[in-house]
């Protein structure tokens, strides 16, 4: 039993990781038509907003002092941090805390890099085959690793949850059963991804600018003809789309270090999410990558795999495969998406 | 339509380029063949090949490999401090390249893939002439390119590879491992387990999906069960696998008390931080503290995994920290050069190039018969790990090995582990006949 609700905790902080992801990938798709194989390649931007800013707070006075020499003779330097000289305790306070206090950092960049990046180069492959479209979103997400691995290197960079929430809790203690601990901050994790997929379904359910954005998917034309400029309501999705991928990035970079190929290690079972969730579905994008993730994580249990070997690395695609066999549009994909 | 445009002249002018097209491999192989061996430098300058990770999982071992490839070949050629060259005794070396050549070099991506670090290869060898490859920071790359290099004629002197199929199953004439491997670690690390948590464990182990974690979890299991610790179960787990939860949960109620992680590189990083998340260490189970192993260090690993290696133990072919000329003297040119201790992975791959180039001196050919000649039972010091043998019988190179901790109270990112033995080699060397496999002859044809 202990087991059980382990690896359906495991699942569900999987799932929500793999359904932030394909979240995105499906409104961009739904709304721009846009195949956006650069969609990892936000996630790991996001990652890395959390090590930049976590790496601004922990910034420090570097003074060199010759009475002091490094293994190969230079003078040592002398590092003094500045948040905690200047605010005292709470200073420190902010560096524990950097990695939630993060998104506010990482939310206007992934927006401004989300809209650069629609309006700088992808708005030009609209009308272009997929095949294409997929090119140069490959190609794009292969140059932001490199320029990231240019400047933070290949090894992956420890971040840390804050102290507070860096331990396991009890939860079975919560089911009346005792000694199921699990950590903290992954329970944080899946709360927060709940929360983020709540606000984008209602904002798309529930807001007048979401409904324009569900009409422009369903008919653009017919939208744009009644005097609203769809293309713009567009690109602000993609904005959200980076938002959403930036903010699960940098969320969970105390549960995987992060490092240049974090996105792309995503990416590919997110793309299964979607196309098992549906394309253009929303909320069949969430549904599957919570199915994919429990399934992976009972996939991997010991008695799973005595009976099926090898069972936990190839579940997500045999579970796609009979998917696509039985319900060729995924589990709650659109009449029409992709049938062209 | 296509057949009538087809006239006598253009009927020629086809068959002649097919024909130079198939006749190419036996001219450039015959062209091999009149140079005796593979690649026989005849101008005033002799190409290595590099061939490391610069992507990947592997990529920051494999560009400290690099530097360490680039700070060996300036001191072959006589520039720089000299470095180890100063502390290598007995060298033929003179400080003025090899046999009067200057040494270029020439360097690939092995991506950390098989596949992509054979393609490099072959083009280092084939485009570039290159006379030696050397490198690679996985297992499965090295024996890969360990064949190639077999089937090419060429010297291979690996980088960090750590399998034992290296230089066992898989092993072959032309190819040499200064690093240490499995078994080395498992007979290394055991003693030290056995007096620090005792000789009553329950051991779970975590291991890679390939050539290294196969044979690691096999020495590391085979020395643990020796010392009297029972193996409750063994789970492979796919390499680059990010998050290792769903693993780490079946772990907490399997009556364990230790966890070993055979992983490496990003892949330990992660489980090991997400095994201290899980709460393992701060657990009791059969009366005793929960403890993790890690049995293969590196720095960088250190550093990706930040506070959660402290108290951990582990080996390593080597350390910054050593004190011993080569290694002080290493640790000063690199350190003036990059600005950073050199890595294990650094100081393996600097101290293989100085071997084949000394080698090479000591023969007075690029041949690899003599070359293979002057490194079978080659005994040498002074390269940061004291007396070491290269043994003839399976080009392993045997030498103390080093049983570390991650340091409690680091003094800074580079002074993460401690050395808290040196297991002498006597006590690491082994019967090569143990894992099988014949060296063959040497290969010296492209």
């Amino acid at each position: 039993m202990d087991q059980l609700i382990l690896q359906l905790l495991n699942g569900l902080d999987k799932g929500a990781a793999y359904a932030l992801i394909a979240l995105g990938l499906t409104l961009v798709f739904g709304t721009l038509g846009i195949v956006n194989f650069a969609h990892g390649a936000l996630f790991m931007i996001g990652a890395f907003c959390a090590v930049v800013f976590s790496r601004l707070l922990q910034l420090e006075t570097v003074t060199i002092d010759p009475a002091r020499l490094t293994p190969w003779g230079s003078p040592m330097e002398v590092r003094t941090p500045l948040v905690q000289a200047w605010l005292g305790d709470f200073g420190a306070v902010l560096v524990q805390w950097s990695v939630p206090l993060s998104i506010l950092f990482a939310i206007p960049v992934m927006l401004i890099v989300g809209v650069a990046m629609e309006r700088g180069l992808i708005r030009y492959f609209y009308k272009r085959a997929h095949a294409d479209q997929i090119l140069v979103t490959f190609g794009l997400a292969i140059v932001l690793q490199e320029i990231v691995k240019a400047n933070f290197g290949a090894n992956p960079i420890p971040v840390t949850a804050p102290a507070a929430l860096a331990g396991s809790v009890d939860v079975g203690g919560w089911l009346g059963l005792s000694g199921v601990f699990y950590p903290w901050w992954r329970l944080v994790y899946l709360g927060f991804a709940l929360a983020v997929m709540g606000l984008v379904i209602a904002f798309l359910r529930f807001t007048t600018y979401g409904m324009v954005v569900r009409a422009g998917m369903e008919d653009r034309q017919t939208v744009g003809f009644l005097g609203i400029d769809i293309e713009k309501r567009f690109t602000v999705v993609f904005g959200i789309a980076a938002v959403v991928a930036g903010i699960a990035g940098a969320m969970y970079t105390p549960i995987v270090s992060p490092n240049y190929h974090i996105g792309m290690d995503f990416l590919v079972l997110s793309f299964v999410v979607v196309v098992v969730g549906g394309m253009g579905s929303v909320s069949g994008a969430v549904f599957a990558g919570f199915l994919l993730g429990i399934l992976q994580s009972f996939a991997s249990m010991n008695e799973v795999k005595n009976i099926l070997p090898g069972i936990d690395q190839v579940i997500i695609y045999l579970v796609a495969v009979v998917v696509l066999l039985v319900m060729p549009r995924g589990l709650m994909g659109r009449k029409g998406v992709m049938e062209n | 339509m296509l057949i009538k445009k087809i006239n006598r002249r253009v009927f020629l002018q086809s068959s002649g380029i097919v024909g130079a097209g198939l006749a190419m491999p036996m001219i450039l192989s015959s062209a091999a063949r009149a140079q005796g061996f593979c690649n026989n430098p005849t101008g005033s300058k002799v190409v290595f090949g590099f061939n490391c990770p610069q992507t990947g999982a592997y990529a920051e071992e494999g560009k400290d490999q690099l530097k360490a490839y680039e700070l060996a070949v300036k001191h072959i050629n006589g520039e720089g401090d000299g470095g180890m060259l100063n502390t290598f005794k007995g060298t033929a070396l003179k400080g003025n390249g090899i046999l009067g050549k200057k040494v270029a070099y020439v360097t690939g991506d092995t991506q950390t893939k098989s596949d992509a670090a054979r393609a490099s290869a072959t083009r280092m060898i084939e485009r570039d002439g290159a006379i030696m490859i050397s490198g690679g920071s996985s297992s499965g790359v090295a024996v890969a390119v360990q064949s190639l290099c077999q089937d090419m004629g060429i010297i291979f002197m690996s980088g960090l590879t750590h399998s034992n199929d290296t230089t066992g199953k898989d092993k072959k004439k032309n190819g040499f491992r200064h690093f240490f491997n499995a078994h080395m670690s498992g007979v290394a690390i055991a003693p030290v387990l056995g007096e620090a948590y005792g000789k009553e464990r329950r051991a779970y182990h975590l291991t890679a999906d390939y050539t290294w974690g196969w044979t690691q979890e096999e020495s590391i299991k085979a020395a643990t069960e020796a010392l009297g610790w029972q193996t409750v179960q063994t789970v492979r787990t796919p390499v680059g696998a990010a998050d290792f939860s769903q693993y780490i949960t079946p772990v907490l109620n399997s009556g364990a008390d230790v966890l070993i992680l055979n992983h490496y590189g990003n892949d330990m990083v992660n489980s090991l931080r997400q095994a201290i998340q899980f709460g393992l260490r701060d657990k009791q189970v059969n009366g005793k503290n929960f403890e993790i192993v890690v049995p293969l260090f590196s720095e960088l690993m250190a550093q990706g995994a930040g506070d959660a290696i402290k108290g951990i133990y582990g080996t390593a072919n080597w350390d910054w920290k050593l004190e011993n000329a080569g290694t002080k003297a290493f640790t000063k040119s690199f350190g003036e050069a990059y600005g950073t201790p050199p890595s294990q992975a650094a100081q393996t791959g600097y101290v293989q190039a100085l071997l084949y180039a000394d080698a090479c001196e000591r023969a007075g050919t690029f041949n690899p018969e003599g070359v293979v000649k002057a490194l079978e039972d080659f005994e040498f010091d002074g390269l940061g790990n004291g007396p070491t043998l290269y043994r003839g019988s399976d080009h392993q190179c045997f030498k103390p090995v080093l049983v570390v901790q991650g340091k409690e109270k680091p003094k800074d990112k580079y002074d993460l582990l401690q050395v808290v033995k040196e297991v002498p080699t006597k006590t690491v060397t082994y019967d090569p006949s143990i894992f099988g496999g014949e060296l063959g002859p040497v290969g010296t044809k492209c």
